[in-house]
């Protein structure tokens, strides 16, 4: 069963990765299809989810193996709030691969196994809240990654820049820092429920929390650039981007280091 | 009933033909008028790119004699066109589907077609034909994308613009030149919601005038400068020899500008902005050859959906064939049905004597069953003779059924 609905998972999203392709090439049929390959491949991971939830004893996602496959169904989840909208799309392009890639390493480590641990219901929130962050701050990645690319269509002044359906630059920019801020306040409640329990004596400070606390930071001093010096535009989705890579390489580092 | 087009349009009358037949909308409505006397209907289709007499009769050569009244002049025959029934049909769904007109998938077309519908003297046949002609180009417009790639360098900018924008209600504009082109592109963004503010010209006086007409404020080209920080939209089409703004002056208003976006259009030859600028942050410019090559690219694109749009158009003239042809047979469905409920309420009168012994509940019971028998035997035949309707054999099978059920003959 467990084995099925990966399986699902896998070619809805494989199948989206390839359609999206097709549509950046000759938009129309292609895009649909992709974005009924997410749907269908996230319901099935939804469903894969709900099984381990109900077989396992505890809270079966506080391996690196099975957050990651939380974080690969966050990590879509959010991109079906916007990808159904035919401009923003595209954003696939970037995230369906990643969610492949995600989906398959935590299944190489053991994700979708329904053995599970008692954390309590504290960390368990904890850990959930963390990756929903994080996973905020990869779609905002990926928003900003579209901005650049569209914006180096039109300083390249291309020809056939009107043929895809993008959002505007303005958007782009836009939902991207929103998206940060969501993602920094959900990362910062993580935090304080992960301090709550420290305070408890569950666990002790160690190098993944204090780069967690890092990100955080990165992150916030980003929005701050935003409202008070009015970063905007190029410089700041480098900036978003930027925060991202040392996410990508930090956490893990951090974590199995 | 039968349809009749004729007609002559862009493709084959240049406009000095055009022009003697083209019609407003008052004497359009009074040709119709005339031409759908004695059970007849009419409709005519006059846009700046045609003129084309619908015509709907029980007799083809008579509704094409109607037709083609309106072009009598003899200069006019070369460019004439006659089409009829699903020919004729599948060309007006072409035409609301903006497939005939000169710019593939314009928009314009639908509204036409709907106001030539509404000023018409139209009956059942083009009450239909119209009315799935505007389903057909609505479904074009919305299935496909044939409508949204823009056709002018102008309607470029303008969605160039809002690639940057998004929307653009309440952008400000700075139009530098005060000629016919830099209007042209101006209108297309005020259309989208931007605001004229700023009209910079060498003549001052012609600033005003276009100022004026766009509430905008007049300037000298040496005041550019304190407006740069301001405006969102950078339009310009001078015929100075040189270069009218400069990179410098673009940067110089960058860090007042925060990191708003500015978008310039360059419609002047020789150009007119720097083409420097477009290196700045945030500086987005498209000059004449940039424009030409998207909506040449656009152009294409409308082309590939004129493909699809084809397909949509095929399909509805398909439904209009069908439902033609089920005209053919539907006066014999009727007859032969109208024949069977005369025998049944005859046979029910003859046996009213001995029926007049039954409760009321009893004669509304063998009233019920005798009609049930009637359609039930009368069904089959029916949807056969619909079915056959759409291939060549209608006509055939409502001859057979007149002549197996003696329909329209005398009383023996």
């Amino acid at each position: 069963m467990v084995e099925l609905l990966l399986g699902g998972a896998l070619v809805g999203y494989g199948e989206a990765a390839v359609a999206l392709v097709g549509e950046a090439r000759r938009p129309g049929l292609a895009g649909r299809l992709g974005i009924w390959g997410v749907r269908l491949g996230w319901l099935a991971q939804t469903g894969l989810l709900a099984v381990q939830a109900a077989r396992a004893d505890g809270f079966p996602w506080s391996s690196w193996a099975g957050a990651l496959n939380l974080f690969a169904w966050l990590v879509v989840g959010a991109y079906l709030i916007w990808g159904c909208q035919p401009r923003f799309r595209l954003l696939g392009l970037g995230v369906m691969p990643a969610a492949v890639l995600l989906l398959a390493l935590a299944y190489a480590g053991g994700g979708i196994q329904s053995e599970g641990d008692h954390p309590g219901a504290l960390l368990a929130l904890h850990v959930a809240l963390m990756l929903a962050g994080l996973a905020g701050f990869t779609l905002a990645a990926a928003l900003s990654a579209f901005f650049l690319w569209h914006e180096r269509r039109l300083k390249r002044r291309e020809a056939s820049i009107l043929r895809l359906r993008v959002p505007p630059l303005a958007a782009l920019d836009r939902l991207a820092a929103r998206t940060v801020a969501v993602s920094l306040a959900t990362l910062t409640i993580g935090i304080a429920l992960g301090a709550v329990s420290l305070a408890r004596g569950e666990g002790r400070f160690d190098a993944v929390m204090a780069a967690t606390l890092a990100v955080s930071a990165a992150y916030a001093v980003f929005l701050l650039l935003r409202s008070r010096v009015s970063l905007h535009g190029r410089r700041a989705a480098y900036l978003n981007l930027a925060a991202f890579a040392a996410v990508v390489l930090i956490l893990p580092v951090t974590h199995f280091g | 009933m039968r349809l009749a087009l004729v007609g002559l349009s862009h493709h084959r009358a240049p406009v000095e033909l055009r022009e003697r037949v083209a019609l407003g909308g008052a004497e359009a409505a009074e040709l119709a008028r005339s031409l759908a006397a004695d059970q007849a209907e009419a409709v005519c289709l006059s846009t700046c790119n045609r003129t084309e007499l619908y015509v709907a009769h029980e007799h083809l050569l008579e509704a094409l004699r109607r037709a083609g009244s309106a072009f009598v002049d003899p200069e006019l025959a070369p460019a004439i066109y006659r089409l009829s029934d699903e020919a004729a049909a599948r060309h007006l769904f072409r035409v609301a589907a903006g497939l005939d007109s000169m710019v593939p998938g314009e928009g314009e077309i639908l509204g036409q077609v709907r106001s030539a519908f509404e000023l018409g003297s139209s009956g059942p046949m083009l009450d239909r034909l119209f009315r799935q002609a505007l389903h057909a180009g609505k479904r074009v417009r919305t299935q496909t994308a044939i409508a949204e790639s823009p056709a002018s360098v102008s309607a470029a900018g303008a969605a160039l613009a809002q690639q940057v924008f998004g929307d653009l209600t309440d952008r400000l504009i700075l139009v530098i030149g005060a000629g016919k082109v830099s209007e042209l592109a101006a209108r297309n963004l005020l259309s989208r919601g931007a605001r004229i503010a700023f009209v910079a010209n060498r003549s001052r006086d012609r600033a005003a005038e276009l100022a004026r007409r766009f509430g905008a404020e007049p300037l000298a080209l040496d005041q550019i400068d304190d407006q740069l920080e301001r405006a969102d939209v950078v339009i310009s089409s001078t015929s100075a020899p040189g270069v009218v703004l400069r990179r410098e002056q673009i940067a110089a208003a960058l860090p007042a500008r925060k990191g708003r976006a500015l978008f310039l259009i360059d419609l002047a030859v020789p150009r007119d902005l720097d083409p420097e600028i477009n290196n700045l942050d945030d500086c987005y410019l498209f000059d004449i050859d940039d424009l030409e090559a998207v909506v040449a690219e656009s152009m294409a694109g409308r082309r590939r959906e004129a493909e699809r749009a084809e397909a949509i158009v095929a399909e509805e003239a398909d439904r209009f064939g069908a439902w033609q042809a089920s005209l053919e047979v539907v006066p014999a469905i009727a007859s032969l049905r109208a024949r069977a409920e005369e025998i049944r309420v005859a046979e029910l009168a003859r046996l009213e004597g001995r029926l007049g012994r039954l409760s009321d509940a009893d004669r509304r019971a063998v009233e019920s069953t005798t009609a049930q028998i009637v359609n039930k035997l009368l069904h089959l035949p029916t949807v056969r003779m619909k079915q056959a309707a759409v291939t060549a054999d209608g006509v055939l099978y409502a001859e057979a059924v007149r002549h197996l059920f003696g329909l329209g003959e005398e009383e023996r």
